[in-house]
């Protein structure tokens, strides 16, 4: 774990340690034996499973895991979309028992309002405050020029690639000011290379605003190169396998996935998270499925099976 | 909670320079995605710290080219069309001419060149004017009536289940009577003609608004009311500003179609119940065997109906801009 763990020093008195990560004294995520059950009688499902998470305030954590694993249903907890069965879910203190400004949401699906423009996108928010309308367009073309996307203030998101439709969605959700962030796969749909140039422009705006980030990926690399901490969850019903600490200096660049440290780090979650999807995908893999064909083709390919 | 933290605003926080850089090959990246797909738009964001002036894009794309070149264009189009009208006005005066009777008899039927004559005549006629000017009033009323009642009470049947289960059911079963089976009883219903027949015309237009509202209400992507709800919409602000806006497009169907069951509506209605409008000329041309009256009638019903579409697929074009980058993005 990190030196993060002690919000309190965080001020003059370490400057050195602590410069640029100055941690705030809100956004503290704790989630604590959770249990969600979707359904009732026959058709339950136990989605999530007694699952403990603890986001401290500045802190970046992933939670990684197979397909279907219930790692949504956690964030989804945490947003308040969907009520705990059991245990309970609260940020600074207070049960997230519905959805507010205060935590700001990433989807994974693109959910700008295409009936806005970029810059009328990022002052909803703003205006679900009763801010006037000079006050929230100078707040969002001040975030967008931070983000480098004001000369697009103007346009609809449907006249921008995914990339930057994911860009405009996140400085969106900070243009409330939350103290958390919670994103749900946020680059899934993007191509590997947009995927690596996002990943660095979100650790730049982490770091710009001291927020606690609640990620969710599948993608082990994504995970490693983001977080201060990796939470491992189970096959459904979704458990918290493990908690791995990453401690790779700051700041990361993309080069940073070439080290010793950072292979063992994949290793070490690859070994934990393949049996999981193993028995994430159980039934789908009776008899030889795993294999894809229990004996080799021939010449004429698949043809000299039939 | 009404203020920003500070931190927002800050412009030029000492940070970590390397991964602001970094974006920059991103950022040209897509921004020249962006250009490609709109001519014409500067696309300066190199220096985030000098804003660049602000381009205004949500302009029609197409309303960029001359004028010229947009006629040029669409000159095959116009004399196909000419072609098309020209073969069908040449069947009708050679059928009236000789009298073609085979089955459909057009003994009685008026020669183009009749038609016009009389319809020279009547546009010095205040009373033709009258009868046009009525008809298009109580399309206004009924429609109008139609529209805000329609999409209010499509609103709130889809969003909410109470709603829903308390109209709904009523409307399931008003909803299969044709607007002009209402006619009898709408004489009795309302205290005048004039009334019974904008009920009538409300009749026809109200269904098809409310169905296709309910429609683009649960149409609407359920992420995009997570998001509202995220940013701190409440009830009222996710109907006003999330729900409403979504559902235009199922709406504007709804009213395009609303308004052509309308006319239709309202043609049946003045032809049974009516004094003065355009059906009720038209029928009356027929009683006084003023034959070539019934065509200017229908002509006039035709040009009306399609001037109507028309403004509602020009009023949906001007309250969703937003379509017109759509379709730019699709081709």
């Amino acid at each position: 774990m990190t030196d993060l763990s002690t919000p309190t020093l965080a001020t003059p008195l370490f400057p050195a340690a602590n410069a640029d990560r100055a941690a705030p004294a809100t956004g503290h995520i704790r989630v604590e034996q959770l249990r969600v059950v979707f359904g009732r009688g026959a058709n339950a499902t136990l989605a999530v499973d007694d699952a403990s998470i603890e986001v401290k305030p500045g802190e970046f954590v992933s939670i990684i895991g197979p397909s279907g694993c219930g790692k949504s249903t956690l964030l989804n907890v945490v947003a308040g979309f969907v009520a705990p069965t059991a245990g309970s879910s609260t940020v600074d203190g207070k049960p997230t028992d519905k959805p507010g400004a205060d935590r700001g949401m990433v989807f994974q699906q693109y959910s700008l309002f295409p009936w806005l423009t970029v810059r009328k996108n990022v002052e909803f928010g703003l205006r679900q405050q009763g801010l006037p309308l000079s006050r929230r367009e100078q707040m969002a073309r001040t975030l967008l020029g931070l983000a480098g996307l004001l000369a697009f203030e103007n346009h609809y998101p449907d006249q921008l690639s995914g990339g930057m439709r994911q860009r405009v969605g996140i400085v969106r959700a900070l243009a409330t000011s939350p103290q958390v962030l919670l994103m749900d796969e946020p680059f899934g749909a993007l191509d590997a290379q947009t995927r690596q140039v996002m990943q660095q422009i979100l650790t730049n705006m982490w770091q710009r605003f001291k927020l606690s980030v609640l990620f969710i990926t599948h993608d082990i690399d994504e995970s490693i190169y983001l977080s201060d901490r990796v939470y491992v969850m189970t096959a459904r019903p979704g458990r918290i396998k493990a908690e791995i600490p990453i401690d790779l200096p700051r700041p990361r660049t993309p080069e940073i996935a070439f080290t010793p440290e950072f292979l063992a780090l994949k290793q070490q979650l690859r070994a934990l998270i393949s049996a999981e999807s193993l028995l994430a995908m159980g039934g789908e893999l009776k008899d030889g499925g795993l294999e894809g064909f229990e004996l080799s083709v021939g010449e004429k390919g698949v043809g000299d099976l039939l | 909670m009404l203020t920003v933290h500070p931190r927002l605003l800050e412009p030029d926080d000492p940070v970590e320079r390397t991964p602001v850089d970094r974006t920059q090959a991103d950022r040209t990246q897509a921004e020249r995605i962006a250009a490609a797909a709109l001519p014409g738009t500067a696309t300066d964001t190199t220096a985030p710290a000098s804003p660049p002036e602000p381009v205004v894009v949500a302009a029609p794309l197409p309303a960029r080219q001359g004028l010229g070149a947009r006629l040029l264009a669409a000159l095959p189009g116009m004399l196909s069309a000419a072609l098309s009208l020209g073969l069908f006005v040449a069947f009708w005066y050679f059928a009236t001419k000789y009298k073609l009777d085979f089955y459909i008899r057009f003994n009685n039927i008026p020669s183009p060149g009749e038609v016009w004559q009389n319809a020279v005549i009547l546009s010095d006629s205040v009373r033709f004017y009258e009868n046009m000017a009525i008809s298009m009033r109580r399309i206004l009323f009924g429609f109008g009536i139609a529209t805000v009642l329609g999409i209010a009470l499509g609103l709130l049947i889809g969003q909410y289940r109470p709603v829903r289960a308390l109209l709904f059911p009523v409307f399931e079963v008003l909803r299969p009577i044709p607007a002009i089976a209402w006619v009898p009883m709408a004489i009795m219903l309302w205290p005048s003609n004039e009334t019974s027949i904008v009920f009538i015309t409300f009749l026809g237009s109200f269904f098809p608004i409310l169905l296709n509202t309910i429609h683009g209400v649960n149409s609407v992507d359920p992420v995009l009311v997570r998001a509202a709800r995220c940013l701190g919409a409440s009830e009222s602000a996710l109907l006003r500003q999330v729900i409403l806006p979504a559902s235009l497009p199922h709406i504007f169907t709804g009213l395009a179609i609303g308004m052509g069951v309308a006319w239709v509506s309202l043609i049946a209605a003045e032809m049974i119940s009516g004094q003065y409008g355009i059906g009720y000329f038209t029928w009356e041309a027929y009683s006084l065997i003023e034959y070539a009256d019934i065509a200017i009638g229908m002509i006039v019903i035709g040009v009306l109906g399609l001037a109507c579409s028309g403004a509602i697929r020009l009023v949906g074009n001007a309250l969703m801009p937003w379509l017109a980058s759509q379709r730019g993005a699709e081709k």
